[in-house]
């Protein structure tokens, strides 16, 4: 009973992250119906921002983490909206593999760019707030688990509240619905998409920083297996719908987690690729999607 | 269809303009891919009048701790010789190459080594997979490769051009069940493998069966692979099976994240490993989580022996006061053992030189004599390090 609350723990520690990632895939696709590949790249440079900010501020602090955290989310941000006004934006009326494709590029680009600036070596991570384990019985939680679930649900609630309440919110879900009876209504499309680049890479940093203090080795190429987890989990629970993000990073981490500490451990990666084919067979709309009927 | 007929000379002119932005983007892209990995040694000689070598290393990546250590120490080597007068009356010429860390690259390396830089014999690498990628293009153009410190016995196996200068891991396998059972006093023991790593399942097996019949049971048997980060559910379902030690036969980065997640778990017992450890990075990663974990290697910079400190000597001040660990020590030695083989053998055509190098006979080396017996692995002994107020401190020695 102990292993299996243990286990739920990590997995619900680990699918959080996954969440994380996910809320980026699923709100990009929701507004443009494109998946941003260079996602778990931003992931990975949020890990590096963090690295290289936590150099100058306190470690082991509460106010010092906080500030890392939010200077590395800031940097992230800028940093997908000129993504997108570079590469995605001149490429926004062609056919949707065309960005597509560049978003591979960029990805790519993004990864190549990491070893050549930040060295293709391993790093360690710094730890950034103060480390405390929590004992619950025999069952273990550190502080670092316990900041992964409390920043993804200040994130869900924050950005259910932002869609659902807000003037910028009501806009990216016109936008989502109808691009061009948004603009009919005078809705700035160009502003609504980078507020949407920017907040998802926002998050992608939180993720990035949040994976390094758990697991606290970070390279260049750190982002791609969870990327492609997030992407999974992203469409398990219905790409394009955020709370649907959230369960499917949650069940894959906790799938995940079990299959690693049973038996049939080194097939982990491949049952959650297996989950992705699975869903496109059964449910191709997700979990929580719904299906839409295509108008030609 | 409209659009096509409206545009006119100024939309056109756009049009390229974000082409050309593209093409930018896409030509950086290919430039920063294109560079770190392609760094050969001068090549100020003509052909002729010096000897090439091949040497194919992991100089970044996840295990660049390893090809670094022993791509200094085999630049140290080819130093010495070329200072004491080269061999058969020429200097010898590096020709080096980088396989980033990853699967696949260095065979392409190897073939490049042979069919273009004409290299008379090949040394590399420290992991056991990427070696006997290499190995069987090696034994195929007959030309002969020195793996440095790959222990898996598979890979002078593959065959006769194909020799190491270190131990296999049959022997460290032994040697550690032997420690665990009775230095450690541990009976029941977990064990960690990382099934994408050819080392680690092969130094898993050799540990398994002396262990075993030696009555110790191994309680708990979890599988990762190379480049995971999380092992929480591993190392879970090792804490309920209550074990006394855990043994993780991989390579540094992972051994680090394992005894940090282990300990934040609640795991008290030791862990150990072989000398995959063996890396500074295993301390910046681990940090202070190491503290009681031991590992075997092939060499201590602590041993006196004359031979050891005259080494360290000359190591530290060619690169910046840093002490060599065992991949440069191996690094080293087997450049020296190809020396000396093309001394012996008066010639660097094939196959008098694999011959000279399969008669190896106790030849005095920084890791100890290295003889080389009919399957061409050494057989030398190895030492015990432990981790001790956040550095690494010799234990013992432990001969065959």
């Amino acid at each position: 009973m102990t292993e299996f609350l243990q286990q739920l723990i990590n997995g619900l520690s680990l699918g959080a992250i996954y969440a994380l990632i996910a809320l980026g895939y699923t709100m990009v696709y929701g507004v443009l119906r494109f998946i941003n590949f260079a996602h778990s790249d931003i992931f990975m440079i949020g890990a590096f921002a963090g690295y290289y900010l936590s150099k100058h501020f306190p470690r082991e602090s509460m106010g010092g983490g906080l500030i890392v955290l939010a200077g590395a989310m800031i940097i992230c941000a800028l940093l997908g909206i000129i993504i997108e006004r570079l590469a995605y934006r001149p490429l926004r009326d062609r056919s949707k593999l065309n960005v597509l494709i560049t978003a591979i590029g960029m990805s790519l680009l993004l990864e190549n760019a990491g070893q050549f600036f930040f060295g293709a070596n391993p790093k360690a991570f710094p730890v950034l707030f103060p480390v405390m384990t929590i004992k619950l019985g025999a069952v273990v939680l550190s502080s670092n688990q316990m900041a992964v679930f409390i920043v993804t649900i200040v994130v869900l609630v924050g950005l259910r509240f932002i869609v659902m309440r807000t003037k910028i919110g009501t806009a990216m879900r016109a936008v989502s619905f109808n691009p061009v009876a948004a603009s009919l209504v005078g809705i700035n499309n160009d502003i609504v998409i980078s507020f949407t680049f920017g907040l998802g890479s926002a998050l992608a940093a939180a993720g990035g920083i949040l994976y390094s203090l758990n697991y606290q080795a970070i390279d260049p190429l750190m982002g791609i297996l969870p990327g492609m987890k997030a992407f999974v989990a992203a469409v398990l629970g219905g790409i394009g719908n955020i709370p649907g993000a959230a369960l499917g990073g949650l069940l894959l981490g906790v799938i995940e987690t079990f299959f690693n500490g049973s038996r049939w451990s080194t097939y982990t990666d491949a049952i959650a690729f297996t989950l992705l084919i699975l869903i496109l067979l059964f449910r191709p709309a997700g979990l929580l999607g719904k299906a839409q009927v295509e108008k030609v | 269809m409209g659009e096509a007929c409206v545009a006119d000379a100024f939309g056109q002119f756009m049009i390229m303009k974000k082409y050309f932005f593209l093409l930018a983007v896409l030509v950086l892209g290919i430039a920063l891919t294109g560079t770190g990995c392609k760094k050969t040694a001068e090549e100020t000689a003509a052909d002729g009048k010096v000897i090439k070598v091949g040497e194919f290393a992991s100089l970044t990546g996840k295990e660049a701790a390893f090809g670094q250590s022993s791509h200094k120490g085999t630049l140290l080597a080819v130093d010495d010789i070329n200072a004491s007068g080269g061999v058969l009356g020429k200097n010898i010429n590096l020709v080096y190459e980088d396989n980033q860390s990853k699967p696949g690259e260095s065979a392409t390396i190897v073939r490049k080594l042979i069919s273009r830089d004409k290299v008379v014999a090949v040394l590399g690498e420290v992991a056991s997979g990427r070696s006997l990628e290499a190995a069987p293009i090696c034994q195929d153009n007959k030309i002969p490769m020195i793996s440095p410190s790959s222990t898996n016995p598979k890979v002078t196996a593959v065959g006769d051009y194909i020799f190491r200068v270190c131990f296999t891991d049959p022997f460290q396998g032994k040697l550690l069940a032997n420690f665990a059972k009775n230095s450690l006093k541990a009976n029941r023991v977990a064990m960690l493998t990382d099934v994408a790593a050819p080392y680690s399942v092969g130094l898993a097996g050799f540990f398994r069966e002396p262990f075993t019949a030696n009555g110790g049971t191994l309680v708990a048997e979890q599988k990762f692979s190379s480049g995971d980060k999380d092992f929480k559910a591993q190392l879970t379902a090792i804490k309920a099976a209550n074990p006394e030690a855990i043994f993780v036969p991989g390579y540094y980065t992972e051994a680090a994240l394992i005894t940090q997640q282990a300990r934040q778990l609640g795991i008290t017992v030791p862990l150990f490993g072989g000398d995959g450890w063996e890396a500074p990075e295993l301390l910046q990663i681990g940090g202070s989580a190491m503290e009681g974990t031991y590992y075997s290697t092939h060499y201590s910079a602590e041993d006196t022996a004359p031979a050891v400190q005259e080494f360290v000597k000359k190591f530290r001040a060619k690169f910046g006061g840093e002490t060599p660990d065992a991949m440069a020590a191996l690094g080293y030695d087997s450049a020296m053992v190809l020396a000396d083989a093309m001394k012996r053998a008066g010639t660097t055509e094939e196959p008098k030189l694999r011959d000279a190098i399969a008669a190896t006979k106790d030849y005095v080396g920084v890791t100890g004599k290295t003889t080389l017996d009919a399957e061409r692995n050494a057989t030398k002994g190895a030492v015990i390090i432990t981790i001790k107020d956040g550095k690494f401190k010799y234990v013992e020695t432990i001969n065959p």
